[in-house]
């Protein structure tokens, strides 16, 4: 199939909940290929549920998921995925390279080792990050802009066409953070989508030229210019929506629903 | 650290080091017995006995090592593979977990078949894992009390049950003690078979997923996200587990067969943070406890094996904590006592130095008295911290040749070209860095004094060239007093 055919990502009135808990609504989406887009809106609002929907890790209740117009399932090796900082125990024994060299276990496949090219392309990633000096430390002695570096050499290393990354920015210094904005706007360049969970608004429209608000539901989709209004944020930000996550916490037969929604 | 102290312990190559392993799994392969006896060594002297046992000219003797040795491999690599991912816990609970399914294989052939055993002790062992993950899921039990509750729950299921088979007509061979306890001796053949295919199924597995137990024990949603089946690969690891702690159980019993899990792997991660070489050094301990513990049991007679081997693997523990040349508190202690003494040695050249300074480097001796008093010390500790000097020619000591001074006599000091260079070169650090914190620094005069006394130790020739520089080659500190320069250290006074 010709992939300028199908969307790198295609969503359809999706439904998510965890332990019961309605977190997505009827989320519909399309991204078009070879945009950096940011996903933002308060705490609790489904941002990194609606990634691990995505690619398939939390069942969802509801519509359909689609990876360059085939199932999420079939499309492992053109999706990149970079997990928030907190999901990894930092002190499992590998090194640096071994966590980029992670990146190129889609490629190896099943009981191979990974070889002398795959090797090679983890120090060229390592590189692009400044991360090559630190190639042999053990990943938990870094710093955590320097843990999410090698996060994003990873990724790179995997080669994927779609990235999705939650919260690569989160916890970084200025300088790490620029390294990593000027690195996910050359993979722009190169034509790949990305998809980035943020949680900074006063950055938001500098970064991404395209933004997705979520606050339970789809607030907004599109250009920078014409979701990052006032009027948008004080929607996905603000109180009105109190009354929709009330009835829907009421409906999954849930009394108390997350006061972070509620009280932002 | 110097001297004596300093010797490498390499890296095993691993490559090297997986051959090596292979290759006394084969030897001992080739050497398996087909029957067993008892070990039958009263009034033999210790020589005679360590002679049978290296020899392995004994039956009984290669069984037993064989037996350790299989165990130690087995548990040293799924210790490293549970460890690494902090569920030594859940070894030991397995490992009490299996113990119904021990006796329902007892129960299923009439007979101590090690097949039945094994296939009964895993399905409880897998029994025991569900209901914990139950637990967890449907109940507001945390895990630890999970793992608790299953741990003793199964473990009085199963001792009521031996019991009660132990006063059965076949049961007289089955010996709760044994399980219990651990008795090596009574290893038949087809218990090693048992155990070489566990060990043999262990070391492949791991080596063929070596890539995919990595990425699923250090980013499990990453795993995922590159569809590799992690819960799968958690149930493999739940079953490996349990065959290397149900083919243990005969040689160091249910309650010490965790230790063999934890012990080898803690000390792995001890001395090396690669997974690789982890895997490798805890296979390896593994192996050494066990054949150390086999020799050691065989030689005092009564000793029992389970309880050696674990406490030989403690002991290699401490040997890596202790005496690891990059981590072991012993060397760190070394290095932190060298330190010290070497600050004390050059606090002491520096009162020398500021006490020749006071009287303008008229003289080119001072007395230990006067030392004391500048270094706030008593005159026992003075003489010492002088006799160090001496001891490592910095300093010369001279006894007073008044002879109207009353006993004890004065002692005067005078310091070698060696004591003065090391003198200069310390009030030099502590004078330039005072200077550098106030000009650039913009620290105020007063206080600066503390924190020179610290760096002054530390500042490398590097550091102290690249202040100087800095500074435009100073010539007074702060406070008004000279720096000492080079050519004053070459000179041997100050001009």
């Amino acid at each position: 199939m010709n992939p300028t055919d199908s969307k790198p990502l295609e969503i359809h009135d999706l439904t998510v909940a965890y332990h019961r808990k309605p977190v997505l609504y009827g989320i519909d989406l399309e991204i078009a290929e070879g945009t950096l887009t940011g996903i933002i809106g308060p705490n609790g609002a489904g941002k990194s549920t609606l990634i691990k929907a995505i690619m398939g890790m939390i069942p969802s209740n509801g519509g359909w998921i689609k990876i360059f117009g085939k199932p999420a399932k079939k499309s492992f090796a053109r999706v990149g995925y970079v997990p928030q900082r907190e999901s990894v125990d930092w002190d499992f024994p590998v090194s640096v390279l071994d966590v980029v060299l992670m990146g190129r276990y889609g490629h190896v496949g099943w009981l191979r080792r990974v070889g002398k090219k795959d090797r090679s392309i983890a120090c060229e990633c390592l590189e692009k990050v400044n991360m090559l000096p630190f190639a042999d430390r053990q990943i938990g002695k870094l710093s955590g802009g320097q843990q999410q570096r090698v996060f994003l050499a990873r990724a790179l290393a995997q080669e994927s066409d779609l990235y999705l990354m939650d919260e690569p920015l989160a916890g970084v210094d200025a300088v790490t953070e620029k390294t990593i904005i000027e690195l996910l706007r050359d993979l722009k360049n190169q034509g790949k989508t990305l998809l980035v969970v943020h949680h900074d608004l006063s950055t938001a429209k500098e970064y991404f030229d395209q933004l997705i608000l979520l606050n339970m539901r789809l607030v907004a989709v599109g250009e920078v210019e014409k979701t990052f209004t006032r009027d948008l944020l004080q929607k996905t930000y603000g109180g009105r929506l109190t009354i929709f996550t009330e009835v829907a916490g009421q409906s999954a037969g849930v009394k108390e629903y997350d006061k972070e929604t509620d009280s932002s | 650290m110097k001297g004596p102290f300093r010797f490498q312990w390499s890296q095993p190559r691993p490559a090297l080091a997986w051959r090596v392993g292979l290759a006394w799994i084969i030897l001992f392969l080739c050497a398996l017995p087909l029957q067993g006896e008892q070990i039958s060594s009263q009034g033999d002297s210790i020589l005679e006995r360590s002679h049978r046992f290296l020899t392995l000219s004994d039956e009984s003797v290669r069984m037993v090592l064989l037996g350790t040795i299989l165990m130690g491999l087995s548990c040293g690599v799924m210790g490293g593979l549970v460890v690494t991912r902090r569920l030594s816990l859940f070894g030991d609970t397995l490992s009490h977990a299996v113990l119904p399914g021990v006796a329902v294989g007892f129960l299923w052939s009439q007979s101590k078949d090690s097949w039945a055993i094994l296939v009964g002790a895993t399905v409880a062992g897998f029994l025991g894992v569900a209901l914990i993950s139950l637990l967890r899921k449907t109940s507001r039990i945390r895990q630890d009390s999970a793992l608790g509750l299953v741990l003793s729950g199964f473990y009085a299921l199963g001792i009521c049950m031996l019991t009660r088979i132990q006063k059965m007509e076949f049961g007289n061979q089955s010996g709760i003690d044994k399980y219990l306890f651990g008795q090596v001796v009574g290893l038949s053949s087809s218990d090693l078979w048992t155990m070489a295919f566990s060990c043999l199924l262990i070391l492949t597995l791991t080596i063929l997923l070596y890539k995919e137990l990595l990425v699923a024990g250090f980013d499990s949603e990453y795993a995922r996200s590159i569809g590799r089946p992690v819960d799968f690969l958690q149930y493999l690891l739940w079953l490996l587990l349990a065959f290397a702690v149900i083919t243990s159980l005969q040689v160091v019993g249910v309650v010490l067969v965790s230790a063999l899990l934890v012990i080898p792997a803690a000390t792995a991660s001890l001395i090396t943070d690669k997974m690789r070489a982890i895997l490798i050094w805890s296979a390896m301990l593994g192996c050494m406890a066990g054949a150390t513990g086999a020799f050691l049991s065989f030689l005092g007679n009564q000793l029992p094996t389970g309880p050696i081997i674990v406490l030989v693997s403690a002991v290699f523990f401490l040997w890596a904590l202790f005496f690891h040349p990059q981590n072991g508190l012993f060397f760190k202690w070394l290095a932190a006592r060298n330190r010290n003494q070497r600050i004390s040695l050059e606090n002491t050249l520096k009162a020398v130095y500021q006490e020749l300074e006071s009287i303008n480097f008229q003289k080119e001796t001072t007395s230990v008295s006067q030392l004391a008093k500048r270094r706030r010390i008593g005159m026992p500790q003075a003489h010492r911290e002088t006799d160090a000097l001496v001891a490592r020619q910095y300093a010369t000591i001279h006894p007073v040749e008044d002879k109207l001074a009353a006993p004890p006599r004065p002692t005067l000091l005078s310091l070698t070209p060696k004591g003065w260079g090391t003198a200069c070169r310390i009030v030099r650090n502590h004078r330039l860095w005072e200077l550098y914190l106030t000009n650039e620094a913009r620290y105020a005069p007063d206080h600066v004094h503390d924190d020179a006394e610290k760096i002054e130790h530390v500042l490398g020739e590097e550091t102290v060239r690249r202040i100087e520089r800095i500074l435009s080659n100073p010539k007074k500190d702060p406070h008004g007093k000279l720096i000492p320069s080079q050519q004053d250290i070459d000179r041997g006074f100050i001009a």
